[in-house]
């Protein structure tokens, strides 16, 4: 019976090291084929036509233009007359035709009439809000007595606009039908087991009849978990006209109704006691994602204070609904409680990096993990020699440093792993998960040929097909741990199944064998060590199988993760342009199975957070509901010369490593804004409240106005 | 997208009379067109391709100052020896696009008659937009809209990048259409539309602008552009400034309707730059600015704009 541990420091031999992913090649070059690129014989082109009004009930819809235009083949109808429309850009009708353009034309040639319903898109205006839904205050202790009698008080509004996902690759499918009962789904997911369940139980087949295939994808951050409403159209207009099916969302549509992150507007009252120990918290907030409005951000965030009371309002609108946003709430709620920390420290005469330090342990169980990555991180900045207090810097162009805390858990999901070694000496690798572009594949690779004691080159790893052993979403920063952890035991078990296999044919126990690099040891030393190819050959024709679970005995994941992130920016006085001159993460996430992957997605994290504070920002016309913005000229994303240099530091060793594997898709893309909006407050002297910091809201803060 | 005739003439006489035809609109770098095609934003029944046309493209020099083709692409026009050593203010304008695949393509003829980025425009709403007999920029949101020439209901923004370089230094347009050639200011390209059924240029049916003559006059010039991201952005302030022994212009960019020349910023450096001047400029040329109710931000950013272009033309 296998020991399900990963190895010691001193036995690894792939674990921890920079490894390149493994599909970088076919992506660079081209060769990776995602669902966009997928092109069927015979296939059919869906284009769906939009509701424009934010609000409106359908009156009629007249297709007869586009059924008669050559090459149109089907028009499906979505939503009915008499339905009533929440948000502008939703789906009415789709349109199928032999090629793209014809497509788009027959879309623009269906004439559906809307009885235009009063509509409400900006949400900020909380007492305009025709549906407000406030929640109950949750209190501890009493902030407000604790408020009344300490020395040092603050309070600030602070504001984080509604974001898009924007995925490169937008959302879609191709669908294709082998026979009357199977289906085959290309699909851009993040979750091709839970589509396969999905699709079959909205078009009436076994789940076991949908075949969702996910080599490549172009981005989900959250918005990719649902087979949607388009998944089910592209297979239902698949199976009424016999032909293979490409539905995939344009930029327009990809912004508005495929996913968004809830604002979060609040107002914050805090107190501190003459030492600086923060002794009460007052927040309200508010803010919306969409018809169904946006749950509370969890605040005050990472602190928990002795007195504290937080009340929040869901704001409805009638704007393309969220999805889960990379570490859902999690940002928004560490713009409001960083910044509202750091205008406290300002008010209590303290340098933020020891007034966090003071409050640390208020943190919780994570206090030793943060405490030791401030220290970190306060050397990479050289925070010491280089802080000074908010507003002392001068001049036109004027610099400053902010941080900010960030938490996140990151368990490992659900995940069933198949294990394969043939006798010409290949290792495969069977799990029914996906690879978003985080390096998934390479992971499975790499615990696979560790645990075999094989080279990268001598394993293969099949994945992204929901006919493989079931595997969960990749969401929540769950997959590294859930594949991981599936991989290592169903590898550990092949391993044993392997040496049972092959021990009475060299006469020998099973507990005399083990494989390492590359070769089979006889521990008794009785026969010298064999190249593995040699010893797989005894495997015989039948190759040997073994599987393993996500959970399952022993510890190889874990949960909780606590990072810091730094910041130094200029401002330009004149002007309100925020430039990133360096940020520094520091992050900690269990056992680091490739270096080089955990710090691309701390840099890949950097990047989207310097997007966020800086420019991105749905935009609704208050005339139409309609998104002013649904493109990526005013939808804008930042460019490699805006996101400065990036420091990666991740915490290894004594202490992280035996935690087991934790998942790093959401920390790191937490706390960038904080830490940004900060040092913007550090260098201008002014708090800098709202994300995205445009010049707009910069100057009207300089000014001393609000935005 | 509806189906269109191509054609690719040798000359510009041919390309004149392809023109001419209901419909038909000329095709430079396509940077603009193509996009406003795809949105549905144009629907035009032939494309007259002017990049074949061998006389449209390259700079030399002439008697009357160097003299750009339309079709020069901007890229090699900001490597071009003449504008790195005499009109910065242009260079600097091109290394404002940032984008390495717009300056491959974009057309110096292309540039200066690009169609405004209004957002009310782009989603089809027109180029001067209405809502309950308002407009619908005015009342909607309009952050990025004009500060300058904004009373009536027209409020989008001239996009063009060399339009405020090439009138600051006193440029020329070559004009040719079916009654011939005549060559006018560049700023005499532009006017302000009353409604959506009028251009924002004053080009005739079947004109085209065959290329554009900058002046070898001595000059102090320079622009300034101030964007949200570093790379490509629509500039949220664009100022270009000349100055010579004959006095100083001053061309504000996505500003107005029009590329916005101010003869009140020009004034103040009438004297000369100096640090006080290039102030005074960018005060006079902002004081008769008028804020919409979301872009009161850009009138500061027009007068550091102009007062930075000056600073940079000293």
């Amino acid at each position: 019976m296998a020991e399900y541990t990963w190895p010691a420091a001193g036995d690894r031999l792939h674990i921890g090291k920079h490894i390149s992913r493994l599909d970088g090649p076919v992506k660079a070059t081209g060769r990776a084929k995602y669902a966009y690129d997928v092109n069927r014989r015979g296939m059919l082109w869906a284009i769906m036509v939009q509701c424009p009004h934010a609000h409106a009930r359908i009156t009629s819809i007249d297709a007869s233009a586009a059924e008669a235009m050559d090459g149109v083949v089907k028009v499906h109808v979505i939503q009915d007359v008499g339905t009533e429309i929440q948000w502008a850009h939703d789906e009415i009708v789709a349109v199928a035709a032999t090629s793209e353009e014809v497509a788009r034309d027959g879309a623009a040639a269906v004439k559906i009439e809307y009885e235009v319903l009063s509509h409400f898109v900006n949400e900020r205006a909380v007492d305009e809000a025709p549906d407000a839904q406030p929640a109950q205050a949750e209190t501890t202790g009493d902030p407000a007595a604790a408020m009344a009698s300490a020395p040092t008080k603050s309070s600030g509004s602070y504001h984080v606009a509604q974001i898009a996902h924007c995925s490169l690759e937008s959302h879609g499918q191709v669908a294709e039908w082998q026979d009357e009962e199977n289906v085959t789904l290309w699909a851009s997911t993040q979750a091709i087991s839970g589509v396969a369940s999905q699709l079959g139980e909205q078009i009436g087949i076994p789940a076991s009849n949908v075949h969702v295939e996910t080599q490549y994808m172009g981005g989900g951050f959250g918005s990719k978990f649902s087979v949607d409403r388009w998944g089910v159209v592209c297979a239902q207009i698949a199976r009424d006209t016999g032909r293979p099916v490409k539905l995939m969302l344009d930029r327009d549509q990809e912004v508005t109704v495929a996913g968004a992150r809830p604002s979060t507007h609040a107002e914050v009252s805090t107190a501190a006691d003459a030492d600086g120990n923060v002794v009460a918290w007052d927040s309200k907030s508010w803010g919306s994602g969409g018809p169904a409005g946006a749950n509370s951000p969890p605040l005050p965030y990472v602190f928990a204070f002795d007195n504290q009371t937080h009340a929040h309002t869901s704001v409805p609108t009638n704007t393309g609904p969220a999805r889960a946003w990379r570490a859902p709430r999690h940002p928004q709620a560490c713009l409001v409680t960083m910044r509202a920390l750091e205008d406290l420290a300002h008010a209590a005469g303290m340098d933020p990096l020891d007034f966090f330090l003071k409050n640390i342990d208020k943190t919780g169980e994570r206090a030793g993990t943060y405490t030791e990555e401030l220290e970190k991180g306060a050397e990479l900045m050289g925070w010491r020699d280089r802080w000074r207090p908010r507003g002392s810097a001068t001049g036109t162009v004027r610099s400053g440093l902010g941080l900010a805390l960030h938490t996140w858990g990151g368990r490992g999901h659900r995940s069933n792993c198949e294990v394969l070694a043939y006798r010409d000496g290949l290792v495969e690798a069977r799990i029914g998960s996906q690879d978003l572009g985080t390096g998934t594949r390479t992971i499975i690779a790499l615990v696979l040929a560790e645990t075999f004691g094989l080279g990268l080159e001598q394993v293969k790893v099949t994945m992204g097909r929901s006919v493989l052993p079931a595997s969960g979403a990749s969401g929540g920063s769950t997959t590294v741990g859930g594949v991981s952890g599936s991989t290592r035991r169903a590898a550990l078990n092949a391993v044993d199944a392997v040496f049972e296999r092959i021990a009475p044919r060299l006469g020998t126990e099973m507990a005399n064998l083990e494989l390492r690099n590359g070769q089979l040891h006889f521990k008794d030393g009785s026969m010298a060590a064999m190249p593995w190819r040699q010893a797989a050959a005894l495997i015989g024709v039948n190759p040997v199988s073994a599987t393993g679970a996500n959970p399952g005995p022993g510890q190889l994941n874990d949960s909780g993760v606590g990072g810091i992130q730094m910041a130094d920016v200029s401002v330009d006085m004149d002007t309100g342009v925020v430039s990133i001159n360096r940020m520094v993460a520091v992050q900690d996430c269990g056992l680091i199975l490739d270096m080089k992957l955990a710090e691309s997605q701390v840099y890949g994290s950097l990047i989207m957070g310097v997007t966020y504070a800086l420019t991105e920002e749905r935009v609704f016309d208050p005339h139409t509901g309609q998104m002013l913005n649904a493109d990526m000229e005013f939808y804008k994303l930042a460019g490699i010369e805006d996101v400065g240099e990036m420091i990666v530091h991740m915490m290894t060793g004594p202490g992280y490593d035996e935690r087991g594997v934790i998942g790093l898709g959401e920390p790191p893309v937490i706390a960038p804004g904080a830490a940004i909006a900060n040092a913007a407050t550090n260098a201008t002297g002014v708090p800098i409240n709202e994300m995205p910091m445009t010049p707009e809201r910069v100057l009207a803060a300089i000014n001393g106005g609000m935005a | 997208m509806r189906a269109f005739e191509y054609s690719s003439p040798r000359s510009t006489e041919d390309a004149i009379r392809m023109l001419s035809a209901e419909g038909a609109v000329a095709l430079a770098g396509g940077t603009d067109l193509l996009s406003l095609m795809k949105d549905g934003a144009a629907a035009p029944s032939r494309l007259v391709n002017l990049k074949a046309i061998p006389d449209l493209t390259g700079a030399h020099e002439t008697d009357g100052g160097l003299h750009i083709g339309a079709t020069t692409r901007l890229g090699p026009l900001g490597e071009h020896r003449v504008i790195r050593e005499s009109f910065p203010a242009v260079a600097q304008a091109i290394a404002g696009v940032r984008s390495r695949q717009v300056l491959s393509m974009r057309t110096v003829g292309g540039d200066l008659l690009q169609r405004p980025r209004c957002w009310y425009f782009r989603a089809g709403f027109g180029l001067v937009p209405m809502h309950d007999g308002q407009s619908m920029a005015k009342t909607g949101d309009n952050r990025y809209h004009a500060i300058f020439g904004n009373a009536g209901d027209a409020v989008f923004v001239n996009p063009s990048s060399l339009a405020p370089p090439l009138i600051a230094l006193g440029a020329s347009a070559t004009v040719l259409g079916p009654d011939g050639e005549r060559t006018v200011a560049v700023e005499d390209l532009y006017r302000t539309p009353a409604s959506s059924d009028e251009s924002e240029f004053t080009l005739g049916a079947a004109e085209i602008v065959t290329g554009v003559t900058i002046p070898m006059r001595s000059s102090s010039n320079a622009t300034y552009e101030i964007r949200n991201r570093k790379g490509f952005d629509w500039p949220l302030a664009a100022a270009s400034v000349a100055a010579s022994d004959g006095g100083a212009r001053v061309v504000l960019g996505h500003a107005a309707p029009t590329p916005w020349m101010s003869a009140a910023a020009a004034g103040a450096l009438a004297g000369g730059i100096s640090e006080a001047s290039a102030e005074a400029a960018g005060d006079a040329a902002v004081a008769d600015a008028a804020a919409l109710s979301g872009n009161g931000y850009k009138i500061q950013l027009a007068r550091v704009a102009v007062k930075r272009a000056a600073l940079a033309a000293m």
